[in-house]
């Protein structure tokens, strides 16, 4: 490609550069949102990858004053632990690995695992019942060995982890769906004024265009400035969007909650940003390339 | 190499077709005057042969090209084998001579090479050696549209067509510029020239093709602007619409020169249309 087309392209942005600075911010922000959308489904997919593969199956046995209706009040027997033990045992290959724990080490647990929160110190040792840890050899299989021990003589609950996210997910699920819907806003905004650019630029060249036409200048020479105009402002407007999902994802994740919770809890990073930002790039160059070629055709023929 | 075959062309929300059954057979290395007042057709005559405008019906061949079936992509090629000038010479204000005539090769991809060999050789033969740093804004309506010819024919075209190319300028400057058609003529060119000049037609003793509301009512060679037995009424008042071009190297748009010329005015609000498009 001549480098004129390039000097013309450039002329074009530095003539309009107050419409050029409008695209590539509309284009930032709209990327931005639908970058935050993509981000929120990865934390989605990575949250059940983490916590679905170590799921684990707590059976909560009943303690003094238990108010769960299945408990009569009192403590579970060491009869009904042992018959609790009993069957997951016969439950194996299913069952890979049992563990007890029992009411002081939950309490140990819960204070090393929430030490910043206020809770830790409204509780103490029995508040927390005794369970069985239960690890299964197959995950999916969760509900199978649940509903076993569902309302067996000495037995709580039997939490659902999936239900214990459940809430959390449909909350990200949300979001998720807002920025996108956000996202597809300010996408539909930064396509016409792609396109309201174009067409100002096609304006303020009309006598070159004219010339070049009178002159039979092939399509290609008289539309390829205005396409790698739309390209670029489109792809700075990229660039920056994912600049700044970046900063959130550093702000967010490595900084806060890595910090605060610890590293492999299932959280992404700034390593995620990289994975979308192709996407987003690519994403921009095939739109600016459509909204273009379909705002010349209807506005440059020969 | 022009040939129309029973042309009409209708514009859209008009009566009156602008051409109305053409024949017409322009051969290679002719040089031929369309004659005829405003409205008559000669702009349209032009614009179809560069397919600024597709004929209605009827067969347009250019250079053995039927141009209502040529596809939109080879219509550059068609425009590279015509050059055009009009009596708005239509420079860029913000090039150079030499960056005017250069930007015809440039944008058709011509190599920088050939650009450097033909852009001087060009100027040289419109007689503008020695301008080539000048801007248009600098130069007189009559360089300028010698401007205007280098650029159409500095790609060699085997045809060129000119609107009212001395529309513009005062009547010795026209002669120069229609001597500079000839000269180019005489070099193997075909000429095509739409012209409301009497004079230039008179002097040049080419073949005088009339129109009259789309029709050709006179075609013959080595003819003069008027047909031989005319009223001397008509005479006056077309030396009296001339005297209005006057004003020389003007470029002030025809809707700020005096009242009279109302058909420049049309046609160049299709001028317009046409920068827009």
């Amino acid at each position: 490609m001549k480098p004129s087309v390039f000097a013309d392209a450039w002329e074009g942005l530095r003539r309009n550069k107050s419409i050029a600075v409008s695209v590539i911010l509309v284009t930032m922000i709209s990327l931005y949102l639908l970058g935050v959308g993509l981000l929120a489904q990865r934390q989605v997919d990575q949250m059940k990858g983490y916590w679905y593969d170590r799921v684990q199956v707590s059976i909560y046995m009943c303690t003094d004053g238990a108010l769960q209706p299945n408990c009569t009040g009192e403590a579970a027997t060491q009869d009904q632990k042992d018959s609790v033990a009993a069957q997951l045992k016969d439950m194996e290959p299913l069952v890979k690995d049992v563990y007890y724990e029992s009411e002081k080490e939950a309490f140990d647990r819960f204070k090393k695992d929430y030490k910043n929160s206020p809770l830790a110190s409204n509780i103490s040792v029995g508040d927390i019942p005794p369970s069985y840890r239960v690890q299964l050899s197959d995950p999916e299989q969760f509900e199978t060995v649940a509903s076993a021990f569902e309302g067996a003589p000495g037995v709580a609950s039997v939490p659902n982890l999936r239900q214990v996210f459940a809430p959390l997910f449909r909350a990200i699920n949300i979001v998720t769906g807002v920025m996108i819907g956000l996202a597809v806003l300010t996408l539909v905004s930064a396509v016409l004024l792609m396109a309201t650019t174009i067409r100002q630029a096609a304006f303020t060249r009309r006598r070159e265009i004219a010339i070049m036409k009178l002159v039979g200048a092939s399509n290609r020479t008289i539309r390829t400035p205005f396409i790698i105009e739309t390209i670029a402002s489109g792809v700075i407007g990229a660039v920056m969007a994912v600049g700044l999902l970046w900063v959130t994802a550093w702000a967010l994740f490595d900084k806060y909650l890595l910090h605060t919770q610890g590293a492999g809890s299932g959280y992404i990073s700034t390593a995620d940003v990289w994975i979308i930002a192709p996407f987003l790039l690519v994403g921009v160059v095939v739109l600016a390339i459509g909204t273009s070629t379909v705002t010349l055709w209807r506005y440059l023929r020969v | 190499m022009i040939r129309f075959e029973n042309v009409t062309k209708r514009y859209p929300n008009q009566n009156r077709p602008a051409l109305d059954g053409i024949d017409l057979n322009i051969d290679r290395g002719e040089f031929a005057f369309i004659v005829g007042a405003s409205g008559s057709g000669k702009s349209t005559l032009v614009r179809l042969t560069i397919r600024e405008e597709i004929v209605s019906s009827g067969r347009l061949l250019v250079g053995g090209h039927d141009l209502r079936k040529m596809p939109q992509r080879k219509v550059p090629q068609l425009r590279r084998q015509v050059g055009t000038i009009f009596q708005d010479f239509r420079l860029l204000p913000n090039k150079t001579v030499q960056q005017n005539v250069a930007y015809a090769l440039q944008v058709i991809g011509r190599p920088r090479r050939a650009i450097r060999a033909l852009v001087p050789e060009t100027l040289e033969l419109v007689g503008l050696a020695g301008m080539e740093k000048r801007m248009p804004h600098e130069l007189s309506g009559g360089e300028q549209q010698r401007v205007a010819i280098a650029r159409a024919v500095v790609n060699k075209p085997p045809v060129l067509l000119a609107d009212e190319p001395t529309g513009n300028l005062d009547p010795a400057t026209s002669l120069d510029i229609v001597h500079l058609l000839r000269r180019i003529h005489d070099s193997g060119t075909t000429i095509v020239m739409a012209t409301h000049d009497n004079v230039i037609v008179d002097e040049l003793k080419k073949r005088v093709i009339e129109l009259e509301h789309g029709h050709i009512v006179r075609d013959e060679e080595g003819g003069s602007y008027v047909p031989k037995a005319v009223d001397n009424r008509d005479l006056d008042e077309l030396e009296a619409e001339r005297d209005d071009d006057l004003d020389e190297g003007s470029t002030v748009p025809p809707q700020d020169r005096p009242i009279g010329e109302v058909h420049a005015l049309d046609e160049w609000d299709d001028d317009a249309e046409d920068l827009l498009r």
